[in-house]
């Protein structure tokens, strides 16, 4: 295996406390603000998709000591030299060095509303017909993959109930590697707390594409 | 950082990838228009009106798009209602995934490890550290954001709230509530 998430957090120990916050505070410096909108205005320019973002982000060396924040920013840099639109040269000197290549679109300020209005729905039309319908009994992939995926490792190989089927989706593990969006059928599959842990009380619900799922035996 | 985020700023506004207008009008829209208190006139309305709160529990996207919360990270929306019996609790395991539309930017402790791990293995504790104890009766229900769903907790109306309007009712809820962390 080569690719290693470091942000599948689901049931890790030791990470201690949630330590709540007032409802009014969204950012805790300046640069912050600045981060937030920069990654959103390059994502704008549609030169990469959310899933090739999230990839980068969750294998970034070092990302458990990162703020959210400084995740971002970094993974930013990684795309932009990625896609060449900056360099390492550039960034460290704070100016442009090379010409600029095009992009498809540039956000403008007058078009922010809109564009946060429409967003990037996921739902295709595809001639696929569902494999499974609510009420099924399925087991989780149990294997890892050597890619960015959405099946988290604490829901692997485990038994669950469809609960939903909410049709087909741009299927993140192949659009996260620049394979297109190849639609699945995306389910929402109930797992219980002793299916997962052995013990307790409560159920998690997470959504899969069809391609993490089987019949249960 | 904040000398690091400016030189890159720089390079991308020199290379004409972004306009300035635009990153002002990102952030003031998130600091100032899209947040909490959208997703809090959403449950105002679901529990002054059935009508549109059977819309909502079957077609989220649609009646929340109604009020004009929509896209961007609120593409496809599910509403959660929690009852006397059943409390939902929503988190993203993976990332960071969260409603924007109705709750603009997700608070820090919910993009952090803690609640990140927690919330799948042990709810019950990490209600406790809101506060927050249900009875052994209360059935939950942990929501991972795992792919481009969005959840939006519908709370319970507070006790004593049958006389106020809407708007009063919508003032009453918070955003914790529409996470599943706190209790109205």
């Amino acid at each position: 295996m080569t690719y290693e998430s470091h942000a599948d957090l689901g049931g890790q120990e030791g990470h201690g406390a949630v330590i709540p916050e007032a409802e009014g505070v969204l950012f805790h410096a300046d640069w912050e603000r600045m981060a937030l909108a920069v990654t959103l205005a390059m994502g704008a320019t549609g030169t990469w998709n959310i899933d090739e973002s999230r990839g980068i982000r969750e294998t970034l060396p070092g990302y458990s000591s990162l703020t959210y924040y400084e995740i971002w920013i970094k993974g930013l840099i990684e795309l932009l030299k990625k896609h060449s639109l900056v360099s390492a040269d550039e960034i460290a000197v704070g100016a442009m060095l090379h010409p600029a290549r095009p992009v498809k679109r540039v956000l403008r300020a007058a078009d922010v509303p809109v564009v946060l209005a429409k967003g990037s729905p996921t739902l295709r039309v595809t001639g696929l017909q569902p494999r499974f319908t609510v009420g099924d009994h399925v087991v989780t992939r149990a294997a890892p993959v050597d890619h960015h995926t959405r099946l988290p490792a604490y829901a692997r190989g485990k038994r669950g109930r469809i609960a939903a089927v909410y049709g087909a989706h741009v299927f993140a593990d192949t659009h996260a590697q620049g394979l297109g969006e190849q639609p699945q059928y995306l389910y929402n599959v109930e797992l219980t707390a002793a299916e997962l842990w052995g013990a307790g009380d409560f159920t998690v619900a997470i959504d899969a594409w069809e391609p993490y799922l089987e019949p249960a035996p | 950082m904040e000398l690091h985020v400016r030189a890159l700023r720089t390079v991308l506004e020199q290379k004409g990838y972004i306009d300035p207008g635009a990153l002002d009008a990102l952030i003031e829209t998130y600091e100032t228009r899209i947040g909490p208190r959208n997703g809090a006139r959403v449950v105002a309305r679901a529990w002054v009106d059935p009508i549109y709160k059977k819309w909502l529990l079957a077609d989220a996207t649609a009646a929340i798009a109604s009020l004009g919360y929509e896209g961007r990270q609120g593409e496809m929306m599910v509403a959660l209602e929690n009852t006397a019996a059943v409390h939902n609790l929503v988190v993203c395991t993976l990332c960071s995934c969260y409603p924007w539309p109705v709750l603009g930017l997700p608070p820090t402790w919910y993009k952090s490890a803690p609640y990140r791990s927690r919330a799948v293995k042990e709810p019950r504790s990490v209600l406790a550290d809101f506060g927050v104890r249900l009875p052994e009766s209360v059935s939950i229900r942990v929501w991972d954001s795992t792919a481009e769903v969005r959840y939006l907790v519908i709370p319970q109306r507070p006790p004593g709230s049958e006389h106020s309007s809407e708007a009063q009712l919508a003032d009453l809820v918070t955003r914790d509530s529409m996470i599943g962390t706190r209790l109205l």
